[in-house]
């Protein structure tokens, strides 16, 4: 009956391991489930991290302080989608773009050369706001030099209208001069703005303001109702095209800066990606000659988990689409040092059950049961660590601390599933049960006694 | 008795005997490293003060350190540090700049070595410093509680006679000293080499904890078991014969670990060199502190306080 159980669980490994295999195989990963006549499809990547494939990580702060607390989250939104479609025009392939705690984008282009451009394109994005005359405009005094120096930004206050109210932007010519001018249509809420502005301000100067520099200000003579209004200035045909198709684009609702950036080298990456993976299996070699050598059958038993545990592992990073970084095949790495600790605690365990003269039958189910508590508390305190890593860390550290967490996660299941319903069938079958394939010469007359 | 048993009774070691040596080479290596701490400090990286890492790749020959140092100090970037990185870069760092500074900077060397590349730009601001500096404080005070409050219930069990409470302070101490001694290797790195310390410094800290925690958890573990079924032998026998009898898994456990950091150091790449420098010394202080400190301590600790009762 018991043995019924253990083939189960034999095979059961055996397809788990080959699942993973397929998962993880280059070439393979493409689940299809159209023969069962269900529509999923899907292709399983393993995704690299900027370090890895190279590319440019941004991090944008949006200004905030003129946006009411409600709305805030909402301009942030939208700035990012702004983002996004700039971006997206730049031709990038997945970019990510996305907004991080209350007043952060971050920007991430994979692949990208010219970073300058992309920064280029990202920060110009056109910040459009109208803005009335202050009714209390702060004293002008000449300075030292005798000059009277006007800040525009002070003589004109926030309305509340900005690019994100903005329907379009055309190229008009004034029809009476012939140069060249921007019509502007709002959107219905815009359109309700710029109304109730116009109504307030006539005979007064309204204030168009394109990156916090002053375009134009013209006076308004009566309301406007129907949501247009024309930029005229001094620029040229070339100017004000390229102007409309950034407004197009989309103004950003929130003037952004960049505060942090990064870019890597494809190369750099490459060569990385290279190390790390000689590196690992280096280490891995280095560990399965040392577990052969030390603890013979069972040790080479733990190899053969610890490779079932390597593939699930890359199986469950493919399938969970996590971003591997240089810090996580790090802690990947480093897990598969730790996995086979289980193993050595299990081992060592049965080798001095066996010392104590219990069968090998017996030393297999002891040292199972009583290194169980060991493993679990050992690596409990671990992931205490790698789950507050992974909560708090910045995204290299928790690339690591994810990395990590799932190989302690697995590595407890395949040391301690997988050898020991492989030492099960072997001893239950009573092959290679010769003492000498577990390191403890055969028991003495004497021992068997004490 | 069995001449095995016997023979293996002879080999065990007495570590409990020579306590006041390891703890006098531990309190020597943690002395150096809190001397260490205070003469020079840490140097700390761009990730926490905010400034620019500009890594660039040269075609053929690499100039020295000081005469790429020479030509940006000409250019007008005083606050730049250089360092060799690889066989083919240079690392550049500098105080927090802005766009046009760090294209600046790249046209100075572009003028003076034709064809070099930049492989590698980070550029973080002062802002985003101070940031990862609180939460690094604060991921530092959140493991070691979750580690105390750990160990305090896996040992609730125990009571006598040694109470739970203390393996929980004896894990700790070892574990401020491995930590002591990971920060003093960087703290005297950083002072003659110019090696920094960075968020990633930061993580293989956390990860030494849960490590070293670990290592002390599997000793205990087994001293837990030999106080419930060997009941009438003296405690420092009982601490004895338990560290012994985990002593194989905890060396050959350390062993792997050490094999694949080894591995990365020599063969893995060169972002992440100090990152496993800092692990490994973490991991190895860490399981000489399992066995001896941590364990001993125990024992010291409640002979004291047995004189004192």
């Amino acid at each position: 009956m018991r043995r019924k159980g253990l083939y189960i669980k034999f095979i059961f490994i055996l397809l788990l391991a080959a699942a993973s295999f397929y998962i993880v195989w280059p070439k393979g990963g493409k689940v299809s489930l159209k023969p069962l006549k269900i529509n999923f499809e899907k292709q399983f990547k393993l995704n690299l991290g900027l370090d890895l494939q190279g590319g440019t990580h941004l991090v944008y702060e949006g200004d905030l302080k003129d946006i009411e607390q409600g709305a805030r989250s909402d301009a942030m939104n939208s700035a990012r989608d702004v983002i996004e479609r700039r971006v997206n025009a730049f031709g990038v392939s997945e970019p990510v773009v996305q907004v991080s705690g209350s007043n952060r984008i971050i920007v991430e282009l994979p692949g990208v050369k010219d970073i300058n451009e992309a920064i280029k394109l990202i920060g110009q994005t056109p910040f459009l706001e109208f803005k009335e005359e202050n009714p209390n405009p702060p004293e002008v005094t000449p300075n030292e030099k005798g000059e009277i120096i006007i800040d525009e930004n002070q003589i004109f206050i926030h309305t509340g209208l900005t690019g994100k109210e903005l329907e379009r932007a055309s190229l008009e010519f004034d029809q009476r001069t012939g140069a060249p001018t921007i019509a502007l249509q709002f959107d219905a809420e815009g359109t309700k703005k710029f109304s109730d502005i116009t109504t307030r301000n006539i005979n007064k100067r309204v204030g168009i303001f394109l990156d916090g520099q002053l375009l134009s200000a013209p006076v308004v003579n009566e309301p406007i109702n129907n949501g247009r209004a024309i930029i005229t200035g001094q620029f040229s045909v070339q100017q004000a095209k390229e102007l409309v198709t950034r407004l197009n684009s989309g103004a950003l609702p929130v003037p952004i800066k960049l505060i942090e950036q990064q870019n890597v080298g494809a190369t750099l990456g490459l060569s990385s990606v290279r190390k790390s993976v000689a590196a690992g299996l280096i280490g891995f070699a280095v560990i399965a000659l040392f577990m052969i050598i030390y603890y013979r059958l069972p040790g080479l038993l733990a190899v053969i988990a610890l490779t079932v545990y390597a593939l699930i592992s890359l199986a469950m990073f493919k399938l969970m689409g996590i971003t591997l970084t240089l810090a996580g095949i790090a802690g990947f790495i480093l897990s598969i040092g730790m996995a086979v600790d289980a193993n050595i605690l299990i081992f060592e365990r049965m080798k001095e059950e066996l010392r104590r003269g219990r069968t090998l039958e017996q030393a297999v189910e002891e040292g199972f049961k009583r290194a169980w508590l060991s493993v679990r508390d050992s690596n409990f305190s671990s992931l205490i660590t790698t789950f507050i890593l992974a909560y708090f860390g910045t995204s290299i550290i928790r690339g690591f601390a994810i990395t990590l967490s799932i190989g302690i996660l697995i590595s407890m299941f395949t040391a301690i599933t997988v050898t020991r319903t492989f030492l099960r069938l072997l001893v239950g079958h009573n092959i290679l049960v010769h003492h000498w394939l577990y390191g403890v010469p055969r028991m003495s007359e004497e021992a068997k006694h004490a | 008795m069995a001449y095995r048993e016997c023979r293996r009774k002879q080999s065990m070691l007495n570590i409990i005997k020579h306590y006041k040596f390891w703890f006098g080479v531990s309190g020597v290596f943690a002395l150096i490293g809190i001397i260490a701490l205070i003469v020079y400090g840490l140097n700390f990286g761009i990730d926490f003060r905010g400034g620019t890492l500009t890594q660039v790749r040269f075609p053929d020959t690499v100039p020295a350190a000081s005469e790429v140092r020479a030509v940006l100090i000409e250019a007008g970037f005083h606050d730049a540090v250089v360092q060799p990185a690889g066989e083919q870069s240079v690392i550049i760092r500098t105080g927090p700049q802005e766009k046009e500074e760090h294209d600046q900077l790249l046209n100075a060397l572009i003028d003076k070595y034709q064809g070099i590349q930049e492989e590698q730009f980070t550029s973080i601001g002062p802002v985003i410093g101070k940031e990862l500096r609180s939460k690094a404080v604060v991921q530092l005070i959140l493991v070691s509680l979750g580690i105390i409050l750990y160990i305090a219930y896996a040992f609730r069990k125990v009571s006598k006679p040694v109470s739970s409470w203390k393996f929980g302070v004896a894990a700790i101490v070892a574990l401020i000293h491995d930590l002591l001694i990971v920060v003093g290797v960087f703290a005297l790195l950083g002072h003659f080499y110019n090696i920094e310390i960075d968020s990633l410094f930061v993580t293989a800290l956390l990860t030494v904890l849960g490590f070293s925690v670990h290592d002390t958890i599997v000793v205990f573990d087994r001293i837990r078991e030999n106080l419930r079924i060997s009941a009438g032998l003296e405690l420092s026998e009982i601490i004895n014969n338990s560290i012994n009898q985990t002593l194989v898994r905890s060396i050959n456990t350390s062993m792997t670990v050490i094999f694949v950091l080894l591995a990365l150091i020599l063969f893995g790449g060169e972002t992440i060199r100090y990152f496993v420098l800092a692990l490994l010394i973490g991991i190895t202080a860490g399981t000489y502190s399992s066995i001896f400190i941590a364990s001993p301590l125990l024992l010291v600790w409640h002979n004291w306080s047995r004189s004192r009762a």
